[in-house]
């Protein structure tokens, strides 16, 4: 029922920065949008203006048509859930959750009913007089979205909220609210600089760089489709060999490959998963570095004659040893020139979420 | 290690520190306190004659004690409060605020005390002679409020800055107006240190002699002021010695309290929700 339009967006801080640079963005109702990047792309600041904490430089914002440009904070249907939770710790998980609803004059009984309600939807039904000091870092994480939850926002905002847990309750909690977010249909703005994270949460994924947008993409788009070699270098893991294409051909140190394009320099971009290796003894492009046995697989490191770096995934590690001559044969590429994709073979095309490699 | 090479040395800095204290502080505490209780102390011995309460009595069924100490309540309680409502939120707004000018205002605040203080007093009192201010009790208030903005600005500008940001903004975003911000979450959260500052300008008021005296005697006469009256004026030790006594008790309170409030759990908590 409700949508996000930001549109022109900038935000120049008084020191100069300019933290978001003409950022537009329409998220649609029930759906969960990522903000990725790495840290200072602007994520953060791009969240705080939509929340209401940043004043926009320029630009507009609206939710459901109504313009939220320069409304306060309190005056907005926007739930914020922070990275360092900001419960309140001189009041009680109950206090916590009911103190919105008191300042929207709720009768008590309903109150109670649905601070108990939303403690029930997080998982932590029974908590309301627990001190929020005394609660695990998880737990508290789930108290500061269930604070947010019971004033049924319009739009929830949540930035890097599981940057603080580990690992294992990440990805748990990752499920919870992507559970939740989905059971509530309420539309979601994610921040985050984990490509994990975004892969798997998200129905889309901004990729943001220096506060502009890089590709706004389904996860499985972004990842198999990278539009830039920024994003294509920070999505998963992949092997970006810079080289030059003179006569339809790509060559890089001992390393050639057609690639139908117009003569210059290019950077050829090949997933390990996309790169089949083969171990020979003449005529070797490259050299293998490293073998690694994940147990399902296996994850080759070579070095190309002119001692590039390559990352290759192999079935079966057993058949490559340190020193041993191959020769590539990628399977997908794609071909980036002054920052755009140029060309692109092999793309498979696929809904199901992409499978991670460690990088 | 270090500690014990120390202490088998003969600490002669510390025992010299101990026996000037125990001079300069413990013994007229012990000979203030004895006069208190003595009915009877003749020259030259060493010890009362006469122990007893007379001199209580006698003290306590003076009417001018009894209004003192009603005086000097009064003025704490009433300037403890209005430093309260103004330093408080000015405090706040210096923790979080820039505006121009913040801080030439904030040392404006402090700079009461950069100057000596009967110096200041008696410039402050010229004008107060004009206002008409002399001898009233509003004078005495105006007066002590200047002496408690150093603790009431100084202390709650350090609390209101250690408070999360990011809880003020939480309680925006669940629809706090600023004030309400302020009321329910930074007052809170920074009060175990407001609570200490407030002790402070509560104690240094009711304690406050030289703007007390200088602008409201002899109308206003608070308990201080008294006791230097009755040991200028009265041949009998006792009323002075017994006065000074019932001084020590806000003290003592005070220090309860504030045991109290540091023991009282975790800073963070406050005084609760
Ligand atoms: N209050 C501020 N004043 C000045 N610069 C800021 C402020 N907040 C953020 N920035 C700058 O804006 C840029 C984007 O920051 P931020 O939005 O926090 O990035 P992210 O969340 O992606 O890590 C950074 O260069 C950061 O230093
Ligand atoms: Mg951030």
């Amino acid at each position: 029922m409700s949508v996000l339009k930001i549109k022109d967006v900038s935000k120049i801080f008084p020191n100069g920065t300019t933290a978001v640079d003409s950022f537009s963005l329409d998220v649609a109702d029930g759906e969960l949008v990522c903000l990725l990047g790495p840290s200072g792309s602007g994520k953060s600041t791009l969240l705080r203006m939509v929340g209401g904490f940043e004043t926009p430089t320029s630009g507009l914002m609206t939710i459901d048509g109504e313009d939220i440009t320069r409304v306060p904070p309190e005056k907005r249907p926007t739930g914020m859930v922070f990275q360092s939770h900001a419960l309140w710790t001189h009041m009680n998980v109950f206090k916590n959750l009911a103190f919105g609803l008191k300042l929207r004059k709720v009768p008590a009984d309903e109150i109670k009913r649905r601070v108990e309600g939303v403690l029930e939807l997080v998982g932590l039904g029974g908590y309301g007089t627990r001190s929020v000091t005394q609660l695990s870092g998880g737990q508290q994480q789930r108290v500061a979205l269930a604070r947010s939850l019971v004033l049924e926002p319009k739009i929830l905002l949540l930035d890097e909220p599981f940057a603080s847990l580990d690992q294992h309750l990440r990805e748990r909690l990752r499920e919870e609210v992507r559970d939740i977010q989905q059971r509530l249909k309420i539309t979601t703005l994610f921040v985050t600089h984990g490509q994990d994270e975004a892969l798997s949460m998200a129905d889309r994924i901004v990729v943001m760089r220096d506060g502009k947008t890089e590709q706004i993409d389904r996860p499985d788009v972004v990842y198999r489709e990278p539009q830039t070699p920024f994003v294509a270098g920070f999505i998963g893991t992949m092997n970006l060999i810079e080289g030059v294409v003179s006569n339809g051909v790509f060559s890089k140190a001992g390393y050639a490959t057609p690639l139908p394009v117009s003569d210059g320099p290019v950077t050829l971009a090949v997933r390990p998963e996309s790169l089949d290796l083969s171990a020979v003894s003449q005529g070797s492009q490259g050299k293998v570095h490293r073998v690694t046995d994940y147990g399902t697989h296996g994850m080759v490191d070579l070095e190309l004659l002119d001692g590039t770096r390559v990352k290759a995934m192999v079935p079966h590690p057993d058949l490559f040893k340190p020193g041993q001559g191959v020769t590539l044969a990628p399977k997908a590429i794609a071909a980036y020139r002054d920052g755009r994709v140029i060309h692109r073979t092999g793309v498979v095309a696929t809904t199901a979420h992409p499978a991670l490699v460690d990088a | 290690m270090a500690a014990t090479i120390v202490t088998r040395k003969t600490d002669w800095t510390g025992i010299i520190f101990a026996a000037v204290l125990t001079l300069v502080i413990v013994f007229p505490l012990v000979v203030v306190g004895t006069w208190a209780f003595t009915n009877v102390w003749r020259y030259p011995s060493v010890i009362p004659q006469e122990f007893g309460l007379r001199f209580w009595n006698q003290t306590l069924a003076r009417a001018d004690v009894w209004s003192s100490i009603s005086m000097s309540l009064t003025l704490a309680f009433t300037v403890t409060a209005l430093s309260a409502a103004i330093c408080l939120p000015a405090a706040y707004a210096f923790a979080r605020m820039d505006f121009p000018g913040r801080n030439l205002l904030f040392f404006s605040f402090l700079a009461g005390h950069a100057f000596p203080k009967f110096g200041l007093l008696v410039a402050i009192a010229g004008i107060f002679l004009q206002l008409n201010l002399i001898g009233t009790f509003w004078g005495v208030v105006l007066i002590q409020l200047v002496g408690t903005l150093l603790f009431m600005i100084w202390i709650p500008v350090a609390a209101f800055q250690a408070v999360d940001r990011r809880m003020e903004e939480a309680a925006r975003d669940v629809g706090a107006s600023p004030f309400r911000v302020f009321w329910s979450i930074t007052l809170p959260q920074a009060g175990p240190t407001i609570a200490a500052a407030i002790l402070l300008s509560f104690v240094g008021t009711f304690y406050e002699t030289e703007g007390a005296w200088l602008i409201g005697a002899p109308q206003v006469r608070t308990l201080p002021v008294l006791m230097i009256s009755f040991i200028n004026n009265q041949p009998v030790i006792q009323y002075g010695a017994v006065l000074s006594v019932l001084l020590w008790v806000p003290s003592f309170i005070a220090l309860l309290f504030a045991r109290k409030v540091v023991n009282s759990g975790s800073f963070a908590r406050g005084f609760g929700g």
